[in-house]
């Protein structure tokens, strides 16, 4: 995820991360990691200090400084690209830039298929 | 080309998602998935969130997910169930050498069709109850390697991809060289890069060329190449083997 600002709100990064940031921490599936409770403090505002987040999740934030840019890596804390069985929700849009949210097919079994032209 | 898989099953409480991981978009999506008639979600990833979300390093690739939302099998290659496979032939004569080249390894890639396919028939029969829904645990070991390098490897590629798509081309190939060499396994990663060299003009065909056309070796900016690369680890170890 690119990002202009290291402060962002919780709405924008719980999508693009699909880690929910709660009271008990932030989580996913069966996993909540603690975050210090002064982070927890702004969370509750609204806003994130994506740095102090990041740091505990295991997720790198590289920065592009002649562009003004920083990027979010996904959570490394388990080590493997799964953390836990228990699907991310997954928010793409559709050639007409329709938004589809993976959770909205829960009752069915899913085949999520990955392809390129190219 | 998976909707007449989809038609088949769908009644049978499965759905397909198709994903196109391309950071061009929609456009170069578009004429693949009206092609296909497809009647299923067809998303468009410029960002290649399949890599970060599910650990997608290369395609066609496919997840199962159960009714409660528990992936029963993670990342792995995902052969259309019903397509063909082209039987392998020579190049044609007078073709690029390059292209020559690219022909000659593709035909020495596998695919296991028979046993992917006969597993998710399975699947859906059995459900829960299939022996190839995978554990928890079995999901998250087969999940691949997610180390801090990796995970850098993603964040670069998310600026690398935004500056591309904001006309910093030369920014944008910075970002992309480090994210293949923080992780070198990741092929879509490579494939995306490799393909967005090929000029507009060249029609969509050039972007499976993924290399320097003869004499223009000095202008290439990446380590690697489709051939070079795939010749590096073996077309046979292309797509890691069916493991039930």
């Amino acid at each position: 995820m690119v990002l202009q600002s290291l402060s962002i709100s919780r709405t924008e990064f719980e999508t693009a991360t699909g880690w929910q940031l709660k009271p008990e921490g932030a989580c996913h599936g069966e996993i909540c990691v603690p975050l210090p409770q002064s982070v927890s403090a702004d969370i509750a505002n609204g806003i994130v200090d994506v740095s102090a987040v990041a740091e505990r999740l295991g997720m790198p934030i590289v920065h592009d400084a002649e562009m003004g840019l920083w990027a979010l890596g996904p959570a490394s804390l388990s080590g493997r690209a799964l953390a836990t069985a228990v699907a991310p929700e997954l928010e793409l849009p559709d050639i007409n830039g329709n938004m589809f949210q993976l959770s909205s097919l829960r009752g069915k079994k899913v085949v999520i298929v990955s392809w390129a032209p190219y | 080309m998976w909707q007449a898989f989809r038609n088949e099953v769908h009644t049978r409480g499965l759905e397909i998602v198709t994903v196109g991981m391309d950071t061009l978009g929609a456009e170069s999506c578009r004429p693949f998935i009206e092609a296909a008639n497809a009647e299923h979600p067809s998303l468009i990833d410029v960002n290649h969130v399949m890599a970060e979300r599910f650990g997608v390093i290369n395609i066609p690739n496919g997840i199962w997910i159960d009714e409660e939302g528990i992936i029963v099998r993670p990342a792995e290659p995902a052969p259309v169930p019903g397509g063909k496979t082209p039987p392998p032939s020579a190049p044609p004569v007078g073709l690029p050498q390059r292209m020559a080249d690219i022909m000659t390894e593709a035909s020495k890639i596998v695919t296991d069709r028979e046993s992917y396919s006969a597993a998710l028939y399975d699947w859906i029969e059995n459900g829960s109850k299939s022996k190839f829904a995978l554990s928890p645990d079995e999901v998250i070991a087969r999940s691949g390697n997610r180390d801090t390098s990796t995970a850098e490897a993603s964040a670069h590629f998310s600026l690398a991809q935004y500056l591309w798509n904001a006309g910093h081309r030369d920014a944008a190939i910075k970002h992309f060289r480090e994210t293949h060499r923080l992780q070198p396994d990741n092929f879509s990663y490579k494939r995306q890069a490799w393909s967005l060299m090929a000029p507009p003009e060249a029609g969509p065909f050039a972007r499976f060329i993924q290399g320097p056309m003869e004499g223009q070796e000095s202008d290439w900016p990446f380590e690697g190449d489709w051939v070079t690369d795939v010749r590096a680890m073996g077309a046979e170890n292309y797509y890691p083997a069916f493991k039930e």
